[in-house]
């Protein structure tokens, strides 16, 4: 007799459950955001396919402040996936010039919200696969697997559809959508984990590196590129950082680290007291409940 | 010990020492883990929660942020006055926060170097039972929460009852709060004899009890010494040690339901889908239902390299040495133990939503990767699901539980589902609001199909009809007793027989006093009457015949239900629509006066009704015509009949 492992059981529960969209709805496609753990679902696309390539799209609905070497990842994962990218810049966003440091929680709401869903709604898509995991946020250890959205992309957490077994009814009424969470049952150890038993490329700022960065707010932020206002008597320090997540540099906190493998990362994430979304200021807004409300106006 | 909020505290950040002397062979451990999921059953005031939370806590799953955060708002909406309130980790929603409940099912993690655990939490109210069964359809294990003050409540039945439904074998009772009783052994022993008696009636024969109490925390992680008394593991303990039912899956027959057919280019086809049970290998000999053909296993193939063998639980690509069709839907299994497969059969189900069940609708039955159409009878009964009661019941409502048959449009491939949870387990939705509207589980096949497996034959049903040159059909007359059914596809059967053409004619004189003489005249009977007509019609379409049916058929369900069994355009719907009037002023065979009188109950357009087609292929009249020139007229629609 074998003996699953846990990792191996949460391989196949995700593999089963892309199977599952890419038969039975129309047009689903991955949503790829360059972290880690749209790395693992990238990884786990590729091995549910194989030897197709995943039959989906990337999406990536980029704000234009992401890590530079972010992008760099980006473009080689789609390649060598071979797998079509898309990328989606809100048009509105850019032409206002939204942007982390002038415009706070509007920055989020215009570029990532808005934009994601001007994205579905220009291609189309009826499904999207999103890397979201239940041990990240306590309105998320609520969300089924399948994610229905209204026409508007609400969610209403009152209306979710019983989930039994591992039989996902992906039936739609006109006009929604489904977001669908194939790691939802990971958290954060087993992502690190998988990402080193499998070899899962993943953006290099997870691994300590001298970086340029400021003290500002309590956060390290790391001066990624010369669109980052300095504060008067603000002087970059090269500093030996890593990042715990990854999103817009200029909101995403550093923290000061020699892991330089993953091992290493592995141990800091299990020796750390504070939790991995600690260093994004999104879920700070509106209090306790700040990310319940932002998933029912859209947010991914 | 007895280990307080703030004496556990300082566990919190005793980090397991192994992971900063030698992450690496700590990794190399954690690589190992096992995973066991289970759900906790329990009411607001039983304090499950508290458990939960704590179980995260002394596992070390909480952060300092996350601790600060739950001290301040424990302070601020916290029932536990300046202590921790662990429920407050475990409450999600903001509605629930503030009214102090748990309304849906939410999941939690925690691991040890043992085991990873995920949690089920689910509320315990009985307009909840819902969200419990959906959050114990996965589960290895349930731990049924008592408050040792309360002992064994309705609610305690309730929940015992539905896990056992849904088929978890591990139960463990735990009676929490055991420092508000000052750890009274008689009160636990009590508790636990109360419960056993109970749980022997639903047929549970084995439990582990434990005295706990989530709040304190005794027998949580560490052996409590205010219960010397108690010699049995800590909760915890527990959890890291039980057995599931992993080894009982892979010693059972191969199954595994297709859910895709992978297919890069035309050297490759692979049939794609997540085992349930058995193990396979290549050589191995499988079958395809429900078409039953057989091949062998060439490969298992997966991104690197393909596999030696792959296990129930695993997530596959197989191909195979012959070319046979298989497709979404279909399950490959041993060749010598293949599963059934059926369209009729007993099943428990669970009303999942606020519209009642409506029976004999048509809904989305979803079983595995098959999607059919289903009806459901009316329930044998309806289940108590806090005394067992069997109530009748002519409907399902919201979180009621029934027993009752249903129907399939076409065969689906399944085991009860106490043998397979994969191919016994269903879901039914709603055709209009896509709702998921019931779970279910099968129990067997009405039809002793059992061991009746699909003959693949080479002769098919098209090489029959063309060695008769003609194609296959089924012509259906329907209409009131006396309408003249009969006689007319008696004169469309003489002239087909004119033109050379092969047909049987299936009335109620030949079927009967024969097939069907068990057959009596209730609402049930007649369905089954037609079912069976039917399915005699289907062979010998099969056999390449024009078949001619003569029998009432008042319910328009099963003309659709026989129309199913038909490939698209065979079946050819005939209605001889002749008034009641007409057909009671004929009355050849002197029913209608009997029926009038009393003297024959269930007689159709008396006292059971009669549904007309809505559009059927072909109508005819016989205050209007002839049955001759109805004949001519039915020959002209149905040629050309190559």
């Amino acid at each position: 007799m074998k003996t699953l492992t846990h990792l191996e059981r949460l391989e196949a529960e995700a593999i089963h459950i892309m199977r599952e969209v890419v038969a039975e709805t129309e047009k689903p496609v991955m949503l790829y955001s360059v972290g880690k753990d749209s790395a693992v679902m990238l990884h786990l696309a590729r091995k549910a396919f194989y030897p197709s390539p995943p039959p989906f799209p990337l999406l990536h609905v980029d704000t234009t402040w992401k890590f530079k070497e972010m992008y760099k990842l980006r473009d080689r994962m789609a390649t060598d996936s071979g797998m079509e990218l898309l990328v989606y810049q809100n048009p509105e966003a850019a032409e206002r010039g939204i942007n982390p440091f002038d415009h706070g929680a509007l920055h989020t709401d215009m570029w990532k919200t808005e934009g994601l869903k001007q994205a579905l709604d220009k291609y189309g898509f009826d499904a999207a696969f999103g890397g979201a995991r239940r041990d990240e946020e306590k309105s998320r250890a609520k969300e089924r697997i399948f994610s229905f959205r209204t026409a508007t992309h609400g969610w209403d957490p009152k209306k979710q559809r019983p989930e039994l077994w591992n039989l996902y009814n992906a039936r739609k009424n006109k006009g929604e959508s489904i977001r669908v969470f194939p790691i939802s049952n990971w958290t954060e150890l087993d992502v690190w984990q998988y990402i080193q038993l499998n070899d899962v490329p993943i953006v290099p700022l997870y691994f300590a590196d001298k970086r340029p960065t400021v003290e500002r707010d309590g956060m390290l932020l790391m001066v990624d590129d010369d669109r980052f206002p300095l504060r008067p008597g603000e002087v970059p320090v090269e500093r030996s950082v890593r990042f715990r997540t990854l999103g817009c540099y200029p909101l995403t906190g550093a923290v000061e680290s020699t892991a330089s493998t993953l091992s290493e990362i592995i141990q800091e994430t299990l020796l750390t007291t504070t939790s991995e979304r600690q260093g994004r200021a999104i879920d700070k807004d509106a209090g306790g409940a700040g990310m319940e409300k932002k998933k029912q106006e859209g947010y991914f | 010990m007895t280990t307080g909020p703030s004496g556990a505290r300082d566990s919190v950040y005793q980090t397991d020492a192994l992971i900063a002397e030698d992450i690496d062979a700590y990794l190399e451990a954690h690589q190992h883990k096992t995973m066991l999921r289970f759900i906790t059953c329990g009411s607001v005031d039983d304090g499950k929660s508290t458990l939960i939370g704590r179980l995260l806590y002394d596992s070390k799953m909480i952060f300092e942020d996350q601790l600060a955060a739950l001290e301040a708002d424990s302070r601020r909406v916290g029932t536990q006055g300046q202590e921790i309130d662990f429920a407050l980790l475990v409450d999600g929603l903001a509605a629930e926060r503030e009214q102090g409940i748990t309304i849906d099912v939410a999941y939690r993690f925690f691991s040890t170097d043992k085991r990873k655990f995920i949690v089920a939490d689910t509320p315990g109210h009985e307009q909840y039972t819902r969200n419990m069964v959906t959050g114990a359809s996965t589960a290895d294990l349930a731990v049924i929460l008592i408050d040792a003050r309360k002992g064994v409540l309705t609610q305690t039945r309730r929940h015992s009852y539905l896990a056992h439904l849904i088929g978890i074998r591990n139960l463990v009772l735990a009676v929490n709060k055991m420092d508000l009783v000052g750890y009274d052994q008689a009160r636990y022993d009590a508790i636990v004899a109360d419960y056993a008696a109970f749980a022997l009636s639903l047929g549970i024969t084995a439990f582990t009890p434990m005295p706990i109490s989530g709040f304190k925390g005794d027998n949580i992680t560490e052996p409590s010494d205010n219960t010397p008394w108690y010699s049995g593991p800590t909760l915890m303990q527990h959890l890291e040690t039980v057995e599931v039912g992993i080894a009982t899956d892979q010693a059972k027959p191969l199954r595994m339901a297709v859910q895709w057919v992978n297919r890069p280019n035309l050297d490759f086809r692979g049939f794609s889908g997540q085992i349930s049970s058995g193990s396979v290998k290549p050589g191995d000999a499988i079958r395809v239902l429900p078409g039953g053909k057989t091949s062998t296993i060439s490969r298992i193939t997966t991104l690197g390299a393909d596999l030696d063998e792959a296990v129930a639980g695993q997530s596959v690509t197989l191909t195979f040495a012959d070319e046979i069709d298989c497709s979404r839907g279909s399950v490959i299994a041993a060749a010598d133990a293949p599963p059934e497969v059926s369209d009729q059969f007993e099943a428990t189900i669970v009303w999942m939503d606020d519209d009642p069940l409506i029976v004999g609708r048509s809904y989305w039955l979803k079983l595995g990767t098959q999607l059919v159409s289903a009806t459901v009878h009316q329930p044998k009964y309806q289940v108590n699901v806090n005394t067992m009661e069997h109530l009748a019941a002519k409907t399902l409502e919201l979180n009621a539980i029934g027993v009752a048959e249903l129907a399939t449009d076409r065969p689906i491939v399944f085991e009860p589902y106490a043998d397979n949870h994969t191919l016994g387990g269903f879901i039914l939705i709603d055709k209009i609001t896509n709702a998921t509207v019931a779970a279910g589980t099968l129990h067997f096949s009405l039809r002793r199909a059992q061991n009746v497996h699909w003959q693949a034959t080479d002769i098919s049903r098209e090489a029959h009809a063309s060695l008769k040159n003609q194609k296959a059909k089924v012509l259906w007359f329907t209409g009131l007793s006396g309408s003249g059914k009969s006689t007319i596809a008696n004169e469309v059967e003489k002239r087909l027989a004119l033109m050379n053409r092969h047909t049987f004619l299936l009335d109620g004189d030949n079927i009967r006093h024969g097939l069907n003489k068990d057959l009596g005249f209730t609402e049930a009977d007649r369905i089954e009457n037609i079912r069976r007509v039917g399915e005699v019609a289907k062979l010998m379409a099969d056999a390449g015949l024009i078949v001619l049916t003569a029998f009432i058929s008042p319910f328009r369900a099963e003309r659709d239900m026989v129309r199913a069994m038909l490939p698209e355009g065979e079946f050819v719907e005939i209605f001889v629509d002749t008034p009641l009037e007409v057909a009671e002023a004929r009355d050849v065979k002197g029913l209608y006066k009997k029926a009038r009188a009393g003297d024959l109950k269930n007689f159709t357009g008396i006292d059971s009704p009669y549904e007309p087609p809505l559009q059927p292929q072909i109508r005819v009249n016989t205050v209007e015509m002839t049955p001759a020139e109805a004949a001519d007229f039915i020959i002209r629609q149905i040629m050309p009949l190559k």
